[in-house]
């Protein structure tokens, strides 16, 4: 049990590697400095395998393991340990974070091996893995807020990694501020679950909870308020409408960094916190109904504008939001272990995607539109069948890591507990949308005629250590879902199985039952009907993929042609329905407006200052007149001294008979 | 503290030891003035670590008291530490040599009076912060302001006469009310010494008409909140910081403004609960404007010292806000807050002293792109202003989440304004960071711009690590406040307890009678937890 009484390892083998590199790192080599970053992360996802490994021994009593290692906050009844925690979950979230982190650092070597700071990326990237892995072990809600908003603040350093580009430097900092508008409100609500609960600790929050009755759907009670407050941090953070208009900025960024974490592990944070705090939204129907609202609006709307962009980058950003509407609406219909199964699924296909499309960019030198690719099929195989397969994986074609996931999703929206046939609807025509616009990026990219000058662009395989990861997760976006294969003949699907002891520990009592009546329900042409719809989810991703193929390579022409009928709706699209616009006139401009002229200029300037200066001049003035008094006739002097004193001994009296 | 010692009056006056030492050099031996200073000041803070060795953390007492009697028998030289004085003694003691290492070099004209005038505001700071005698503590009060006066009007850039005469103006006019209120309160009292006062007021041998307390709560208020900068008095700040030198702003904002929620703390609560009581809405509504506005206010600011200036606004307020929510949690938060804001804002104004240093102005657009020349000081800035936004595991989280979390607990709306101040504290700094450090360097002067030098990476590893430390280790703080913050607590209580009874006694005015006491203190969350 080395390991699992020593968590803090995992954390401190990148942290050091942060510090060593970002140090020394400036003088050495690069092969020290890769050493180092790539040395970190390996061992740390070895200590978490490890751990994993030690963890599967443990009887269920033990589960979550807790180990405390000092006291880091205290002040009356306000104490937080710096502690943390494993259970089912965390081991998802740990193997997950910590080997695709490492496949994503092997491939950076490769990526980031002709630029400038090659030593601060890997410092950077390193201190996020601290920082992810602090979030996803924490075991209270401020230590997890620790590795929340340093996540943040690596997200920050990276996306304006090359700083010297104002869009990049902008991206980040947009990126980090409007975080933080999120974390206002995670920040209220941790406020009030320690208002209610009188701690931050998972445990002790989960125990008192688990006595509580759930709320109703008529009133906001004070779990519901702490839920939606909690949300509003995860809709930052996870880039949900309406906060979600960070990400496809945050593109700016080394496309390692949009692999590693805004797309495989930071932004799926809020999705992880939600089915943390599970026990809560459980009992709080009117936020689980916003989760699930928000998660299917935020899935649908974001992939009807991924369907014209045409920077490849810019398609996978809002592809990325849209696939984690899907978890949310997984959370907010109850089946949290399918919102992690995806979180899982989607960090293996969508973290290949972008790896992939680096190695396109990176083949291309440099070219991002995909306007000036195609036909790159035969010129780079490796990156087109990996990015050919995990499209299959996105796409949800039977068989492949996401279709376990994302039908897993739709089945609990279709005919969970909390089945609602909107948002089913919404989800089903999502998912026929990402098929379209996944395969439209293939298809645009490595199929027909090079659309770019052939002298001078002269592509290339990527070397060794980018395409081995690229291989990797190939792999894993076709297995990686087959944990939940033999349900479809009838098995278990294991990994919910798995998940299962974090997830029903604390549900509500009876609410198993009412997770069963569904399916043993009699055969009534309803439940025919539902059962009829669950391919629905397949056919229409077959569908979008064949559409692909009729607009993009059957008639190439079709799309130029729709978009002149339709203009509007396509320049809606185009411009991502002017939302930066309107934040930027709503928000942005009148708060700037308002801080110059008004509480600046007006308010400082103009009445309290000028009052003080007001005040002096007035004083100055004054002065000048009673300076006159001062004429040297020792006679006046006393007829003013005793006028004064009397003057001054009424003026007491007077004041203090006030007083009195 | 039962043992008599001497160690409270070697730390105030061995600054003003130093200061004879220097008198006895020649005023042209630059250098050895420099290195006496430094060394004088590093020897201080030393000997102030010897604070921590002695300082029983579970008594909520006066440690390390002394006390001897100075104008006849009516004045006394009464001074001790509790938890809440204690770390504030150790950040004067820390901030001085800072303050001294950044004027190496950028101070070239008189140099002896300048260190003399730094070592002389060291001694009237921990003055103020040991004095347990209302006399006393007004003489080191008005002491602080003179050198300061001196060291804006004199060693300041261009506007610094106004901004001189507006700074003594300013707390000239708080000083003489607080001055009125002390002499009406000996008058009350019998005795100037804060320890006698409250033991006779706890008793009931003292009470005041509840319209009198409230004047004399308004008149130490105002004095302190001019120095705290509350909205909205504000307005000297911006223009005393920017037109003071590094080192004076160092000291202003690191602790001159504490002095100010240091005397709310140690004077206006315990003496006046019930005013307090009475007036904390209206204070805490002002502290949240100030939070607000001092945040908004910074966004928009083209020079960058009085943008970090504003921010102080938005931090004090932060602080004002905990004291008046009446809780251990906040006013523990509060005491945090100043400490950390005293590193962070500190350091801020080293950091833009640095760029002064090199070109001469506060102007943002005439920097840009500064992380290219000078990768090293810029990446210092950035965890300074990590810092100052409150990013968790750093110093400027562990206070304003205290005050938030005690804030809360009677005051949903106060605390939920608060944290909106976070959400801008992002805005601002990264702004500005971006403005100065990001992109392409835009004006051709600063493309050679020498990174950090030696003493400027001392300063700024310093500085670094004290943020990482109170980041990390704040029970090594927070342990040796609680007791004296539930003792402030404790006397708010008593003596509102003894004027409501002797209210009771004489029967009358029932109905000018505030509400009971409000359960402050001791409530904990207990109560409150979970109704099934």
């Amino acid at each position: 049990m080395l390991l699992l009484e020593h968590l803090w390892i995992i954390l401190a083998l990148p942290l050091a590697g942060a510090a060593i590199n970002g140090l020394c790192g400036k003088r050495w080599p690069k092969s020290a400095v890769n050493s180092v970053a790539i040395g970190s992360v390996s061992l740390a996802f070895l200590a978490a395998a490890e751990t994993v490994r030690e963890f599967s021994h443990l009887a269920a009593a033990q589960i979550p393991y807790v180990k405390s290692y000092f006291t880091w906050i205290v002040a009356g009844p306000f104490k937080v340990d710096f502690a943390l925690q494993v259970d089912q979950l965390t081991v998802v979230m740990l193997l997950t974070v910590s080997f695709v982190g490492m496949l994503i650092h092997i491939y950076s070597t490769g990526y980031m091996a002709h630029e400038g700071g090659y030593y601060r990326f890997f410092s950077y990237l390193n201190l996020f893995k601290f920082f992810m892995l602090t979030l996803v072990l924490a075991a209270n809600l401020i230590v997890m807020f620790v590795g929340w908003e340093g996540v943040g603040l690596c997200s920050y350093l990276l996306i304006g990694f090359w700083f010297l580009k104002k869009s990049a430097a902008d991206a980040g900092k947009k990126a980090f501020i409007t975080t933080r508008i999120g974390d206002f409100g995670f920040t209220v609500g941790v406020l009030l679950v320690f208002w209610t609960f009188g701690s931050v600790n998972f445990g002790d929050i989960f125990k008192s909870v688990s006595g509580m009755p759930a709320e109703s759907m008529a009133q906001m009670g004070i779990l519901t308020v702490i839920c939606l407050l909690l949300f509003t941090g995860a809709v930052g953070k996870s880039a949900q409408l309406p906060l979600y208009v960070w990400l496809p900025d945050a593109m700016e960024g080394p496309t390692p960094v949009s692999a590693l974490i805004h797309a495989a592990t930071m932004v799926t944070a809020g999705v992880y916190m939600v089915a943390r705090m599970h026990p809560l939204f459980s009992r709080a129907p009117i936020a689980m109904l916003v989760v699930a609202i928000v998660g299917a609006l935020t899935a649908f709307y974001s992939a009807t504008i991924g369907l014209v962009q045409t920077d490849i980058k810019k398609v996978l950003a809002y592809s990325t939001v849209s696939q984690l509407g899907y978890m949310f609406l997984a959370c907010g219909v109850g089946a949290y272990g399918a919102g992690i199964f995806h979180l899982m699924t989607h960090a293996f296909f969508k973290g290949l995607l972008f790896l992939a499309a680096g190695s396109v960019i990176h083949a291309m030198g440099g070219e991002q539109d995909m306007r000036q690719m195609g036909g790159l099929r035969k010129k780079i195989p490796f990156t087109y069948w990996t990015m050919f397969i995990a499209t299959l994986a996105i796409a949800g074609i039977p068989g492949f890591a996401g279709f376990f996931s994302k039908d897993q999703i739709l089945e609990a929206v279709q005919s969970g507990p909390h089945a609602n046939p909107l948002l089913w609807l919404l989800g089903v025509v999502g998912a026929a949308l990402t098929s379209f616009y996944m395969f439209r990026l293939v298809f645009l990219t490595f199929f027909g005629a090079p659309r770019y000058d052939e002298h001078k662009v002269h592509v290339h395989e990527s070397p060794v250590n980018m395409t081995v990861p690229l291989m990797i997760l190939a792999f894993l976006s076709i297995f990686g879902g087959w944990f939940a294969a033999p349900k479809l003949v009838g098995g278990v699907d294991h990994f919910t199985k798995f998940l299962d002891p974090v997830f029903s520990s604390y549900a509500l009592p009876g609410a198993e039952v009412a997770a069963e009546v569904p399916a043993e329900a009699a055969a009534t042409p309803a439940t025919e009907l539902l059962h009829a719809l669950t391919g629905v989810p397949v056919i229409v991703g077959i569908l979008g993929l064949l559409l692909a193929w009729w607009f993009y390579i059957k008639n190439p022409e079709t799309p130029k042609r729709l978009a002149q009928k339709a203009r509007g709706l396509h320049a809606l699209l185009l411009n991502k329905y002017y939302v930066d616009e309107i934040y930027a006139a709503l928000i942005v401009r009148p708060l700037l407006w308002l801080s110059t002229n008004v509480f600046w200029h007006a308010v400082d300037e103009g009445v309290i200052d000028a009052a003080v200066n007001g005040t002096a001049s007035v004083a100055r003035a004054s002065g000048g007149q009673v300076r006159k008094l001062q004429s040297g006739n020792a006679r006046s002097y006393a007829a003013w001294i005793i006028i004064g004193a009397v003057g001054f001994t009424v003026l007491l009296l007077g004041l203090l008979g006030v007083v009195r | 503290m039962a043992t008599e010692s001497h160690l409270l009056t070697v730390i105030t006056f061995l600054p003003l030891l130093s200061v004879v030492a220097l008198l006895f050099l020649s005023s042209d031996d630059h250098v050895w003035i420099r290195r006496i200073a430094l060394a004088a000041s590093l020897a201080e803070f030393a000997v102030s670590l010897l604070l921590l060795r002695g300082f029983v953390a579970s008594s909520p007492d006066y440690q390390f008291q002394e006390n001897h009697d100075w104008i006849g028998s009516v004045i006394h030289y009464h001074v001790g530490v509790d938890g809440i004085s204690l770390f504030l003694v150790l950040l004067t003691t820390f901030l001085t040599p800072v303050a001294i290492l950044c004027s190496w070099q950028s101070i070239r004209e008189n140099v002896k009076g300048f260190f003399i005038a730094l070592l002389v505001i060291e001694t009237a700071m921990i003055g103020v912060f040991v004095s347990l005698d209302l006399f006393l503590f007004f003489v080191f009060w008005e002491l602080t302001l003179i050198p300061m006066y001196f060291m804006i009007g004199m060693w300041g850039h261009d506007r610094r006469i106004y901004a001189a005469v507006k700074f003594i103006l300013y707390t000239m006019f708080g000083s003489i009310l607080m001055l009125i209120a002390i002499l009406w309160l000996y008058n009350k009292a019998g005795t100037f010494d804060l320890l006698e006062i409250q033991g006779l007021l706890q008793a009931g041998h003292v009470v005041f008409a509840p319209r009198t307390e409230l004047l004399m709560f308004g008149a130490f208020f105002l004095a302190f909140a001019i120095k705290v900068t509350l909205f909205p008095l504000n307005s000297w700040l911006p223009d005393a910081h920017t037109e003071a030198p590094t080192a004076g702003s160092v000291i202003l904002a690191g602790v001159m403004l504490k002095l100010g929620t240091y005397g709310i703390l140690r004077f206006c609560l315990p003496l006046f609960p019930d005013a307090a009581h009475r007036m904390a809405p209206f204070i805490a509504v002002l502290a949240i404007i100030g939070i607000v506005y001092g945040a908004l206010v910074a966004t928009v600011q083209h020079d960058l010292k009085r943008l970090v200036a504003y921010t102080s606004v938005s931090h004090l307020g932060f602080v004002v806000l905990g004291i008046f929510a009446f809780s251990t949690v906040s006013i523990q938060g509060a005491i945090y807050q100043m400490l950390s804001h005293g590193i962070s804002t500190g350091a801020l104004f080293l950091g833009v002293g640095m760029l002064y240093d090199r070109r001469h102005t506060h102007e943002i657009k005439e920097y840009g792109g500064l992380a290219t020349p000078m990768p090293v000081l810029m990446s210092f800035f950035l965890f300074i202003c990590l810092s100052s936004l409150a990013l968790p595991p750093l110093n400027g989280f562990i206070g304003e989440f205290l005050i938030l979390v005690g804030t809360f607990q009677n005051h949903h709306a106060w605390a939920s304004w608060a944290a909106s101040g976070a959400v801008l504290s992002a805005i601002y700094l990264l702004w500005a960071y971006q403005r100065v450090a990001l992109g392409d360097v835009t004006v051709e002067k600063n493309k050679t711009l020498p990174d950090a030098s030696a003493r400027e990476r001392v300063i700024l590893a310093t500085m670094a690590l004290a943020i990482i430390v109170m980041g990390i280790a704040s029970p090594v703080f927070t342990r040796r406040m609680e007791a004296s913050t539930n003792a402030v607590l404790q006397q708010m209580e008593r003596v509102q307890n003894a004027s409501h009874r002797a209210a009771v006694a004489n029967g009358a005015r029932a109905a000018l009678l505030p509400e009971p006491p409000q359960p402050s203190a001791a409530v904990t969350l207990a109560e409150r937890r979970v109704q099934p």
